[in-house]
């Protein structure tokens, strides 16, 4: 046996793992995919006392845009939605298109078959696409107790090396990505040693520009710079309001991967590589934006 | 005594009903518990892809997995291609025929992940085959064997379906 004994609890629906969190807190910990918990139980470098599963919460599995009369145009993502299953959706690709292009580069397909978004969500790993994404989409959490729900904004919600704004007796229930605007562009470059390994860099962008071709607004998210996702905002503010040209890319870029970002370095790169590379993926990934938005970048 | 708790599992159309630890792995519950040792354990945390099996038609990691998580599942492994034993599955076949195995430790893995991939994209290209294999790591062949394979079942597999 690899992992430590632990008390194991199935519930069936989200009010018992509610009732469970509420009594037990900090002791419990949540078994969504699996896939980082599993590894770190099996090198016991985790050891929870009690292990809460939560893949038969059919309830928080689901993907939704629109239509719904509950939901305001926004796309809403279950926390226990499978990675596989968002990488695949139309609906995704159409409402979320950053997050349909970032899929791929989470981990491995067997991963992604059993890992879910509200696990990578929660994990906060400084590593991980999607709380880089869902930063740059300006997304919000909803975390659930029994005593009831509250909303977090994602860039709220990541606060520091694998720790989030969730209370002990919180379960991370669903996401919700606001709808895009018109004229929006995204982009998702990531720089790793072998595919599907964590990233040594990545970047998402999301802008928008108004009708004479000037950027609206620019949200530029670095992942694996520091200990949470890093919204780059004084890079942002360098091309917003302006007409995106090489030279205005080049000048957000520069501070991307300059006073923005406090690196570490390690095995696979030291913390200058990580500058370097944060300048580069900045300035190839808002030119990719701006295209996508209608503009063309010269 | 730690906790137990009972599970039913149909391996390769073969129910078994046990009681297991919560943090028994579902890899070591196959190996150890019911012998299958087809399905092997590199890593045992995720990184490898040896340990593949099918859980409801899914390539999933079976060392990431406890076995009181598929409770109620139908799952398959590498013994489940062959039932028999006196043929391979083409798979199998192929990457025979190609030389897409060396000593055959990583094998297992990657025919469970191939299998339900192909299902999925009958005609993959080399870019989508190798995104695809990203996730299990093979020390002997250098992996253009492996890519070989999984083109001649693939065309196989679509010859064998415009047959009338």
């Amino acid at each position: 046996m690899k992992p430590a004994p632990f008390e194991y609890r199935r519930p069936e629906i989200l009010d018992q793992a509610l009732e469970i969190l509420a009594e037990y807190g900090d002791e419990a910990k949540i078994l969504a995919g699996g896939q980082s918990l599993v590894p770190a139980m099996n090198f016991r470098l985790a050891q929870p006392s009690l292990l809460v599963d939560i893949n038969r919460l059919d309830e928080l599995a689901y993907i939704d845009a629109g239509d719904n009369e509950s939901n305001d145009g926004g796309l809403h993502i279950g926390a226990m939605t499978r990675q596989r299953a968002v990488e695949c959706s139309s609906v995704v690709a159409e409402s979320a298109p950053l997050i349909h292009q970032a899929m791929p580069y989470v981990a491995h397909v067997q991963i992604r078959n059993r890992g879910t978004v509200g696990g990578s969500l929660a994990h906060a790993d400084p590593a991980a696409e999607l709380p880089a994404i869902l930063v740059a989409l300006d997304a919000r959490m909803r975390a659930q107790s029994k005593a009831g729900q509250r909303w977090l904004a994602a860039s709220d919600f990541f606060t520091g090396l694998f720790a989030t704004a969730l209370r002990p007796e919180e379960m991370l229930v669903g996401i919700e990505v606001p709808r895009l605007a018109d004229r929006s562009g995204h982009a998702f470059i990531e720089f790793a040693r072998r595919h599907g390994d964590y990233a040594v860099v990545g970047v998402a962008v999301q802008v928008t520009v108004d009708s004479s071709g000037r950027c609206h607004s620019a949200r530029v998210v670095l992942m694996s710079v520091g200990d949470r996702p890093i919204d780059a905002q004084a890079a942002a503010a360098v091309v917003s309001g302006q007409k995106p040209s090489v030279e205005v890319i080049r000048e957000a870029a520069a501070i991307a991967g300059s006073d923005e970002i406090d690196p570490h370095s390690d095995v696979h790169a030291s913390s200058d590589y990580r500058r370097h590379l944060a300048r580069v993926l900045t300035s190839r990934a808002l030119e990719q934006a701006f295209t996508r938005a209608g503009v063309r970048v010269e | 005594m730690s906790q137990l708790v009972d599970i039913t599992i149909t391996i390769n159309g073969k129910t078994h009903s046990d009681s297991v630890e919560p943090r028994l792995l579902l890899s070591d519950y196959l190996r150890h518990g019911l012998g299958l040792t087809g399905t092997h354990v590199g890593c045992e945390h995720g990184v490898c892809g040896a340990c593949t099996v099918m859980v409801d038609g899914e390539a999933i990691r079976s060392c990431l997995l406890f076995a009181v998580q598929v409770d109620g599942c139908a799952l398959t492994t590498v013994e489940g291609l062959a039932p028999t034993g006196d043929e391979l599955h083409p798979l199998q076949a192929a990457f025979h025929e190609t030389h897409g195995l060396q000593c055959g430790f990583c094998t297992p893995g990657f025919l469970m992940t191939l299998v339900p991939f192909l299902d999925h994209n009958p005609d993959p290209d080399d870019d989508e085959i190798r995104a695809l294999l990203s996730g299990n790591l093979c020390r002997c062949t250098g992996y253009l064997k492996i890519i070989e394979a999984v083109k001649l079942a693939a065309t196989r597999r679509r010859e064998q379906r415009v047959k009338p």
